[in-house]
């Protein structure tokens, strides 16, 4: 009789080494002048630039970067000195200072953009892609997907009205195709794009598995620490055998975690994020609640900046650019609506099928954009579900947006309020 | 049994001992910058006055920004838990409470135990807080107790459409010096307290009764405004301003009847075992 080997500390090991390897290929295409795509988390299209052996940067995560390297100050600096107003989104600003810097990273230096593409998923994406191109007179792709069809998410998933869309989409994509094949010489090979989403197809049911683990008690993972981890993966290596391999990886360790009895630490509450979390002060931020024994065992950020994979994705490789097109869409359905306006149904699905005990909202003050719907929601889940909802301010990357004793009060009499309702409900 | 809490509020610490629910002494002072000292010493005047010594006192909560700095204190509880204890314990059908302190602003839902079930705080400043009427004090040179009655004076208040509490002052400026009345330019501010607060509440939900709590509930005017504006009677209380620590009292004697519970279970324990 064989005993498998544990596969534990396998997430923090190869996270490193994939997160290292990534950058040296920054460098590497740096130093060579070889051409990059610039391209966003929601809607990057990672599988189709792997297809042209494009080198993609992600700015969204060099800028989160900067501020868990404790650096994204400088940067946030260097672009309000040249004129970028503080109420300008902090990545958007961090990744300024960063090209006002001459590229250079506390990882290393990153390439110029031969091309970037944008979707209209956020309303920032085109604005940050016009000053690359003024920068570098790069050309701009703007992918236009028409997300919003009523107001429930999914509303219009089937039907005229997707087929339309998919079509105009489709168009899209086809054109995208052919500047590709300008900027790299290299002739499309559909083979290429349906090998790479294959590898998203396993990537997605490997990520999906990983999150649906954290339902077991206790959590077996933090939704914020390794979290982010799991969020920088998916994006950076999307479409490649290794980011597959990772999450299968993943995978294995969590349910190892859970055979062993080990996970997150003293587990007393269970809560979920929706937003994201400050990356200027990520430790703080899950300390703040762990000294109480609350936990983050799933976020909103880790579904729609997690490679828009939703439980069931799955491209249909009969018809890659077709199936491409289609999700793109409904990505940007859910995009569209769970962050910003409509995020009620899923956070509710997900208090009961998680086993959460309070929700923590987290405002971006330099994102309205994710950020102007959470006191609704907050609201409405707690007089219609009776689900308890913390809301906080910060920012993304910018310290000078962390109040800490603010913060600490307002989560500290959360915690109080989550234990009187223990106590109460126990009576 | 005596308890004692402490609230080192961002302005002022207070401190209140009680002998089970009865206040039996209480202080009030100004904070500033040694936060220990600050909670030291109204904790001596608060003994002092209920005629008590250090060592009589079963339990001692701190609460307030500086709750860990009370470091003869025993446990720490935020204030936003204890003005709701607090608020119930004044007035015990209160469902709502909003505290307007120095630097916060609270909107909070209880239960009929004074358990918290829902807040909102003052997001991004202090605007709409005390601090915004400390603002308007200082630029019209008034003292903060003359500011409500003055402004229900007013006849035509002016509309404050600043949010910040600095450059409130220069818009309190401003007014006066385009020939506005002041009582006119303090009931402007009041209103926009007022309106700011009253949104805060609508956040947890306005359920009567409403308790108004802090420092600022000493002032009539807003008194006023918000009992307009909710269309129903506020709650005040003469002891509104130590609420925080009425509260931090409360949870002291909870922990000290589980202790004294504990050691009597304890002791027939140890009894037990000798009888047997």
């Amino acid at each position: 009789m064989t005993t498998k080997t544990p596969t534990i500390g396998s997430i923090r090991n190869e996270s490193r080494r994939l997160l290292e390897q990534w950058w040296r290929e920054m460098a590497a295409a740096d130093h060579a002048g070889r051409p990059t795509a610039y391209v966003f988390v929601m809607g990057s299209l990672g599988e189709l630039l792997r297809a042209f052996d494009l080198p993609v940067n992600c700015p969204e995560i060099t800028s989160l970067q900067t501020a868990v390297r404790g650096a994204s100050l400088q940067y946030l600096q260097a672009a309000e000195d040249s004129g970028y107003s503080p109420d300008i989104c902090g990545y958007v600003k961090a990744d300024v200072g960063l090209h006002l810097k001459d590229r250079q990273h506390p990882n290393g230096r990153i390439p110029k953009p031969a091309l970037v593409i944008a979707t209209n998923m956020c309303n920032t994406y085109v604005k940050w892609a016009e000053i690359w191109e003024q920068m570098y007179g790069c050309p701009v792709f703007v992918l236009d997907l028409p997300a919003w069809r009523g107001t429930r998410a999914g509303a219009g998933a089937d039907g005229e009205a997707l087929r339309n869309d998919r079509r105009y989409v489709e168009a899209q994509l086809r054109d995208l195709i052919a500047l590709c094949e300008d900027l790299t010489g290299t002739a499309f090979d559909i083979d290429r794009l349906r090998e790479a989403m294959a590898q998203v197809n396993r990537m997605a049911a490997s990520y999906h598995a990983v999150l649906a683990l954290n339902q077991h008690r206790p959590a077996p993972f933090s939704a914020i620490r390794e979290g982010i981890t799991f969020q920088g993966i998916s994006n950076l290596y999307r479409g490649s055998p290794e980011g597959t391999r990772f999450f299968e990886l993943a995978r294995e360790e969590i349910q190892d975690r859970i055979r062993l009895g080990m996970g997150t630490l003293e587990e007393k509450y269970r809560l979920l994020l929706a937003g994201t979390t400050c990356y200027a002060a990520l430790k703080r931020f899950a300390e703040m609640f762990e000294q109480w024994g609350g936990v983050f065992v799933h976020s909103t950020y880790m579904v729609f900046a997690g490679g828009g994979f939703a439980p069931g994705f799955a491209y249909d490789l009969a018809r890659p650019i077709e199936s491409l097109a289609e999700t793109l869409l409904l990505s940007a359905w859910r995009g569209w609506s769970m962050p910003m306006f409509y995020a009620q149904d899923w956070l509710a699905e997900t208090v009961r099928e998680w086993s959460v005990d309070g929700i923590c909202f987290h405002g971006v003050k330099s994102c309205r954009t994710t950020s102007t719907g959470l006191p609704d929601v907050r609201e409405w889940l707690r007089t219609r579900c009776d689900i308890p909802g913390l809301f906080i301010q910060s920012d993304l990357v910018d310290p000078r947006l962390w109040s800490d004793a603010q913060l600490k009060n307002r989560i500290d009499a959360f915690i109080e309020s989550l234990a009187g309702r223990r106590a109460t409900a126990g009576r | 049994m005596l308890v004692a809490g402490v609230d080192v509020g961002s302005t002022q610490t207070k401190a209140v001992v009680m002998d089970d629910t009865r206040i039996v002494g209480r202080a009030l002072l100004d904070t500033g910058a040694r936060l220990h000292e600050a909670a030291a010493a109204a904790f001596r005047e608060a003994l002092l006055a209920a005629g008590a010594r250090e060592a009589d006192v079963a339990c001692i909560v701190g609460t307030g920004y500086g709750r860990f700095r009370v470091q003869f204190g025993h446990a720490q509880v935020t204030e936003i838990s204890c003005h709701a204890r607090g608020a119930v314990y004044l007035f015990p059908r209160t469902r709502s409470v909003l505290d307007i302190g120095g630097q916060d602003t609270k909107a909070i839902r209880v239960s009929e135990t004074g358990q918290v079930l829902d807040f909102c705080m003052n997001d991004k400043c202090s605007a709409g807080t005390g601090r915004f009427l400390g603002a308007a004090s200082q630029a019209l040179e008034i003292p903060l107790s003359e500011l409500g009655p003055l402004a229900l004076r007013s006849k035509n208040p002016v509309t404050m459409t600043t949010t910040c509490t600095v450059f409130a002052e220069s818009e309190i400026l401003g007014w006066l010096a385009r020939g506005r009345r002041i009582e006119d330019v303090l009931m402007g501010v009041h209103v926009a307290i007022a309106s700011r607060s009253l949104s805060l509440l609508r956040r947890v939900g306005v359920e009567p009764e409403v308790t108004f709590t802090g420092g600022v509930a000493r002032n009539v005017a807003m008194v006023r405004l918000l009992e307009e504006l909710t269309g129903s009677p506020v709650n005040v209380s003469e002891e509104s301003h130590y609420c925080g620590a009425i509260g931090a009292a409360l949870y002291a004697l909870d922990r000290a009847l589980v202790g004294a519970q504990a050691a009597t279970v304890a002791a027939e324990a140890v009894d037990g075992g000798r009888g047997a």
